[in-house]
């Protein structure tokens, strides 16, 4: 029985030996994904998140309906729309770059309405404060909303990072070598699915686990005393 | 004569259909210390407000130093002014909250010394100069790096009060500023408003305290309904009432 286990992991640990440039190559790949697409996305969330408060009123009944389409439909599908769609109008993007697309437009959606829900609860009077003193719009925003908005948004902006990450499995799809990929390729060869399917899942955590502590770092290194 | 510091002429200002100020008529001299008083919905701090221009108004005007503030009139048609000239404009004024809306994510002296470093231009070493004097002359010195959650309602409100005096506004309006405190808390910042007023500041004051009205003030007005509705010395008015909505109001606030 003893003897059983042991040479189980040491088949394991020969097969991850065997295994490791590919997963290492998928981990490559699915944390370029999610960071790429985490930081596009944040970058036109953030602008969609103005938009959707300070625009005019067209401005702001075309990004609600953006905002509410994405998030209404499924990541998978967001996926391969933007994989098989682009492709019939001639816009050849490659599956890494059409799944990273689609990811950011997803991305991108849930931060502008988290940055409009954080803008829109800042209490009025701070507002006022900053006008009763002189400061235009653009100095209001810049030192006194955006700071608070941005405390505020913190904890659930590492939220959908780590949803990201998760999100970036569904490009596997659409053919993307990332790590979940990988992991069943390497499957497909030594049959070892229990071993390596819950050795992929042990990475995922890893990377999120640290985006969380990355997040809470920065909370409290912003946290205002009280 | 000289020139007066603030004249309201007509000034109507309406929310939708309700019309909350008809026809104001108010002039100010340098050094004047006005309370404002009234019951809620008489459209007092609105009055306030609008010399600010965090309200718009519709009809009349009002004048700081003999500028009109907020809006243009070029033969005839009333234009709102640019953001940018309404921002300097409203420089002019220092405003206190009820609320003391201080900026959570600053400290006390940061607080005072946003104005001074965006509007003012000035240094960081020399507003922060001026924010710790203003900070120290409403007795809050040693709390120049705390955060407004570390400080209490009526340091708060102190602070608040440090940062519009430190913009040297040519006036100070104060609405309702000890209406938020715990009672035990509302002495202190009377005191900073009383020594500003000794000190010669030019200061209209919505205020629900008749005795410190009674002590401070240099005129009372009395709105009603969107109208004042008698106005004079404190001495005079708070004894001698001359129509039945004073008495009333007297009778129903705690002045006695």
């Amino acid at each position: 029985m003893h003897d059983l286990l042991t040479n189980d992991l040491l088949m394991f640990a020969n097969e991850l030996w065997i295994a490791r440039l590919a997963l290492l190559k998928g981990l490559g790949v699915t944390v370029s994904i999610s960071l790429l697409s985490i930081l596009a996305g944040s970058v036109a969330g953030v602008g969609l998140g103005l938009g959707l408060v300070y625009g005019n009123r067209l401005l702001r009944l075309l990004l609600r309906g953006y905002t509410d389409i994405v998030r209404g439909t499924p990541v998978l599908v967001l996926v391969l729309a933007s994989y098989y769609i682009f492709s019939t109008v001639g816009l050849d993007l490659g599956p890494f770059q059409a799944g990273v697309l689609a990811l950011a437009v997803f991305c991108s959606s849930h931060v502008g309405e988290i940055l409009r829900g954080a803008l829109q609860a800042l209490p009025a009077g701070q507002t006022e404060a900053a006008k009763a003193i002189g400061l235009t719009f653009g100095q209001t925003f810049a030192s006194v909303l955006w700071p608070q908005a941005l405390r505020q948004i913190l904890p659930t902006w590492v939220n959908t990072a780590a949803e990201m990450v998760k999100a970036s499995t569904l490009l596997s799809v659409i053919g993307v070598a990332e790590l979940l990929l990988r992991t069943q390729e390497i499957i497909s060869r030594n049959f070892m699915s229990l071993e390596f399917y819950f050795f992929a899942g042990f990475l995922y955590f890893l990377i999120n686990f640290g985006i969380e502590r990355l997040g809470k770092f920065v909370e409290r290194k912003t946290a205002v005393p009280s | 004569m000289t020139k007066p510091l603030l004249e309201i002429q007509g000034l109507r200002k309406q929310y939708g259909a309700v019309e909350v100020l008809k026809g104001v008529d108010c002039t100010m001299r340098q050094g004047e210390v006005i309370a404002i008083i009234g019951s809620s919905g008489s459209g007092k701090t609105t009055m306030l407000r609008c010399i600010n221009m965090l309200e718009e108004f519709q009809g009349g005007r009002i004048l700081i130093d003999g500028d009109a503030i907020g809006y243009d009139e070029i033969a005839g048609a009333r234009r709102r002014k640019g953001e940018k000239e309404i921002a300097r404009q409203r420089a002019l004024t220092g405003m206190a909250f009820q609320q003391f809306n201080l900026f959570p994510h600053m400290s006390a002296a940061q607080n005072v010394m946003l104005g001074l470093v965006k509007v003012k231009k000035m240094g960081r070493d020399e507003a922060r100069a001026l924010a710790e004097g203003w900070l120290d002359r409403v007795g809050l010195a040693a709390r120049a790096d705390h955060y407004p959650g570390q400080l209490s309602g009526g340091q708060q409100q102190r602070v608040a009060i440090a940062r519009a005096i430190a913009m040297n506004p040519r006036l100070m309006l104060f609405d309702e500023v000890t209406s938020a405190l715990d009672p035990e808390l509302v002495g202190e910042v009377l005191q900073v408003i009383k020594a500003l007023a000794a000190e010669g500041m030019s200061m209209l004051l919505v205020t629900h305290e008749m005795r410190f009205a009674y002590e401070v003030a240099s005129r009372v007005i009395f709105m009603n309904k969107g109208v004042i509705g008698e106005e004079g010395d404190p001495k005079e008015m708070f004894v001698r009432p001359q129509t039945e909505r004073l008495v009333e109001f007297l009778k129903s606030s705690s002045f006695q």
